[in-house]
């Protein structure tokens, strides 16, 4: 099998990367003390949801790699997405 | 094949590698030898389970104590449960047919990973041992397969070893699964794409993800049971908090789609052996490659039907209802695209086409009462009765038993370089499937008239269909009894023979070597034409 | 080649061995995923008792673990660069770094967990058995979670030291370092179970 060529990703750029995540970590630190309500925990998952994109972007190569990690994962997570929707069928009319 | 020939065409039953004798076997990682370590360990389990089953059917023979008590029985069940599921249909036919075969139908000269293929044997002999220490120390686990909390760990009985070896026996499902999710991306011939793959392969390819993507649920699940039994965490016990219920939608998040780990490379295999026994081209190629991912897909939302009188809320009844419903499509779908494919056709009646055209018509049966199973009204009469286990057996048995029949005679000569004996083998079919039918079909009847299941004993009304079942059980052990001899001596003593395709197929096996060669191919194949091209 | 015996030559495909590790995490994924679905359940049906344990929690701790777990992800992923540069010398670096950071994020995690069974909150605890059905729970949840999650980084743990010793024999090197390519994947997806984790026990409002 031939060796594709790779992307190489310099240590600005995951400076930058780390940046990001740690400024969305303390977003989410300071976030929590607010009086959000129902909505901090719906804000705290959507920090995490973000943290966790740039994560598999840019760390794990999700923008370098062939499109079908992408594929691969986006499927995944919908799975997963989807069995915890039908579980709440159970438990949100119990 | 024959010891004459040049050292260049050895077969892979013979060739001398790094180790001799049976190390060189259990050492091996050619992907072969790994189908048949496989074909051999679940030979030895499945013949201990029947056993177990058959005995059961034995005490069932009359009412009351026969041949042994409630305590004997319930052990029975549960390890006859574990070893059946966990051992012999979850890894089932992709561990023998999908190891020997998928590589070889793809153009490959061996799976991905072949040390990984060969460690998954071991894990999975490993996971196998442990599950059978349970009954050495402390007694038989009395759970049932499916170690329902909260009594999977209250039981006195000793159900971590079984606990812990299903979870070991998980690795070894992930493990082979992600083996050929790579080998079918990364390794196929060049010319083959994705839609000139056979439908075995296929079918392999949709299990492979069901197996990477639900076994790590059961994992858990399991995991969390020991934690319960020996920490306490409470996250199952009611008395602490926990919901049992949950419990068991987890339990069944794992072992629905299980279920099609089971089914689909039966499927796969009918649809490679009817084509070929009916001398014509596949009806509905894409229908079936289609139908068997929606299956692996659809078969993730199904789970709640196996919990209908647990106590879940009545809006997830209907969703779970209507998408049980949704599910028999895709399978029906096939079952109209196998029919089809043997219309017109040039039946070549042999062993195989028997048991694939008999799996078709059990496979329906099957199918059929599941839909009486999954409607919400019928569902409560018939709820754990013997109603249930007819239907399971039909579905795991003669869905997957039936195939995995099957495949072994339509693979064999491939497989042995040796010719069965044809006459023991119908005969052998024809009890089976008689007996088969005597054992399973009055415990419908059973199951409707109120016969739970899980019992040792029963009342008197049901003594009729018993005794019938039970004598059934007998002639279905003595067809399997005189299958397996004549398989095991022809594989030693039958007649030899080299021919490259004995049965006239079309796929990519049918062109190597009889038995394949080490590496299966001296040149990579280049694919043009789609498979089933019958002309 | 010689046909007669075990093949000699070794297939290498390191796009198919990345991909062998995607599907591995995708399994890790759903186990977990299964962990979190457990999570959403009881915590929608004790949402009080969640809250409370939640706030039991010390934010400072987890806060910093969250920080080294990031800046140990970035890390490892630069030693990546490092190898494809050919600089074997930073890689080696990078991966020090990442493999120390990992031991001190469990120095963190066993004197928060110690402070907690010292004062009986632990699975079967005779303080946590005295609180209501909910707080078991949370700390169940808590302890199995965050225990298995550090299961996790103890495992990567040594394959960063299996990867840092075959760096250093030049068996992983700028045109085969798929090694330590999959062993970095396998560190993100802690860091990605850990993104969610930080949140759901520790910032409950």
């Amino acid at each position: 099998m031939s060796q594709e060529k790779h992307h190489i990703m310099s240590y600005t750029t995951h400076l930058i990367v780390l940046g990001v995540l740690l400024i969305l970590t303390a977003v989410s630190v300071a976030v929590t003390s607010l009086e959000l309500g129902a909505l901090s925990t719906l804000v705290a998952m959507l920090i995490a949801g973000v943290k966790a994109a740039i994560v598999l972007v840019w760390f794990m190569h999700l923008k370098f790699d062939n499109k079908l990690y992408t594929i691969f994962t986006v499927f995944v997570l919908v799975l997963f997405l989807l069995v915890l929707y039908v579980t709440f069928f159970d438990y949100s009319y119990r | 094949m024959s010891e004459t020939t040049s050292s260049k065409h050895v077969s892979f039953l013979q060739y001398k590698g790094k180790y001799k004798g049976i190390l060189g076997w259990i050492l091996s990682t050619d992907h072969k030898r790994v189908g048949l370590l496989y074909l051999y360990t679940m030979l030895v389990f499945f013949s201990l389970a029947a056993i177990l089953g058959l005995l059961m059917k034995l005490q069932l023979i009359a009412p009351g104590y026969t041949i042994m008590g409630p305590q004997t029985y319930n052990a029975m069940f549960t390890v006859h449960g574990i070893i059946m599921i966990f051992i012999i249909v979850v890894p089932g036919l992709p561990a023998v047919f999908g190891n020997f075969f998928l590589p070889i139908m793809i153009g490959a000269k061996d799976v991905a990973f072949p040390r990984l293929n060969l460690a998954s044997w071991w894990i999975y002999v490993i996971g196998i041992l442990v599950v059978l220490t349970s009954q050495f120390v402390g007694g038989w686990p009395d759970t049932g397969w499916t170690f329902y909390a909260p009594y999977s760990f209250q039981t006195p009985a000793n159900v971590l070893p079984a606990l812990f070896g299903a979870f070991i026996l998980g690795f070894s499902s992930i493990l082979t699964g992600i083996n050929f999710v790579v080998t079918v991306h990364r390794m196929r011939a060049p010319g083959m794409s994705w839609f000139k793959m056979p439908l075995f392969p296929w079918t392999l390819y949709a299990t492979a993800w069901v197996q990477i993507l639900a076994t790590p649920v059961i994992g858990i699940t399991l995991l969390l049971t020991v934690m319960e039994r020996v920490l306490g965490v409470g996250v199952f016990d009611p008395a602490l908090g926990g919901d049992p219920i949950l419990y068991q939608h987890l339990f069944w998040i794992y072992s629905h789609p299980a279920v099609y780990i089971m089914i689909l490379p039966g499927m796969g295999a009918i649809s490679e052996i009817l084509p070929v026994f009916s001398q014509k081209r596949i009806y509905g190629y894409k229908a079936i490659v289609l139908s068997s991912l929606a299956i692996a897909f659809v078969g993730y939302f199904v789970w709640g039907h196996h919990m209908f009188t647990s106590g879940m809320s009545g809006r997830a009844l209907y969703a779970f209802s209507f998408l049980t419903f949704i599910v028999a499509i895709p399978s029906a779908i096939k079952v109209f695209n196998w029919v089809s494919t043997m219309y017109k056709g040039s039946l070549n009646l042999q062993t195989p086409f028997y048991w694939a055209t008999s799996f078709i018509f059990v496979f329906m049966i099957g199918g059929l009462t599941g839909l009486v199973l999954g409607s919400l009204a019928t569902n409560v009469h018939v709820h754990d009765t013997h109603f249930v286990v007819a239907h399971f057996h039909f579905i795991v048995f003669g869905g997957t038993g039936f195939s995995f029949m099957a495949a072994l005679h339509y693979w064999f000569p491939k497989m042995f370089g040796r010719m069965y004996d044809a006459n023991w083998a119908n005969t052998g079919w024809a009890v089976f499937f008689s007996g088969f039918l005597t054992l399973y079909l009055p415990m419908f009847y059973l199951g409707i008239q109120g016969m739970p299941r899980r019992y040792y004993d029963y009342l008197p009304e049901f003594h009729g269909g018993n005794i019938i079942s039970s004598l059934g059980a007998i002639l279905m052990i003595a067809g399997a009894m005189i299958i397996i001899v004549n398989l095991v001596r022809s594989s030693r003593h039958g007649q030899k023979t080299s021919d490259k395709n004995p049965w006239g197929g079309r796929t990519l096996e049918w062109e190597t070597d009889t038995p394949p060669t080490l590496e299966n191919w001296d040149e990579i194949p280049n694919v043009t034409e789609e498979p089933y091209e019958y002309k | 080649m010689e046909k007669n015996s075990e093949p000699t030559h070794v297939h290498r495909d390191d796009e198919g061995d990345k991909m062998g590790m995607w599907l591995f995490i995708f399994t890790e994924l759903l186990l977990f995923g299964m962990l979190f679905l457990m999570y959403a359940v009881y915590r929608y049906r004790n949402p009080e008792a969640f809250y409370l344990g939640g706030k039991e929690l010390d934010v400072f701790i987890g806060t910093l673990n969250t920080v080294i777990l990031l800046i140990s992800s970035a890390t490892v992923a630069m030693s990546i660069s490092a190898i494809q540069k050919g600089r074997k010398k930073q890689a080696l670096l990078f991966l020090g770094t990442t493999l120390t950071l990992a031991l001190v994020f469990l120095v963190n995690k066993y004197l928060e967990w110690g402070a907690k069974i010292e004062y009986g909150f632990y699975p079967g605890g005779e303080a946590l058995l005295e609180l209501g059905h909910g707080t078991i729970l949370f700390f169940g949840l808590y302890y199995v979670m965050s225990g298995i999650h550090a299961l996790h980084i103890i495992i990567g743990m040594a394959l960063f030291i299996y990867v840092f010793q075959q760096i250093r024999k030049e068996k992983v090197h700028q045109t085969d370092y798929v090694w330590l390519e999959n062993t970095g994947l396998y560190w993100h997806l802690v860091d990605l179970i850990w993104i969610f984790l930080f949140p759901l026990f520790y910032l409950i409002h």
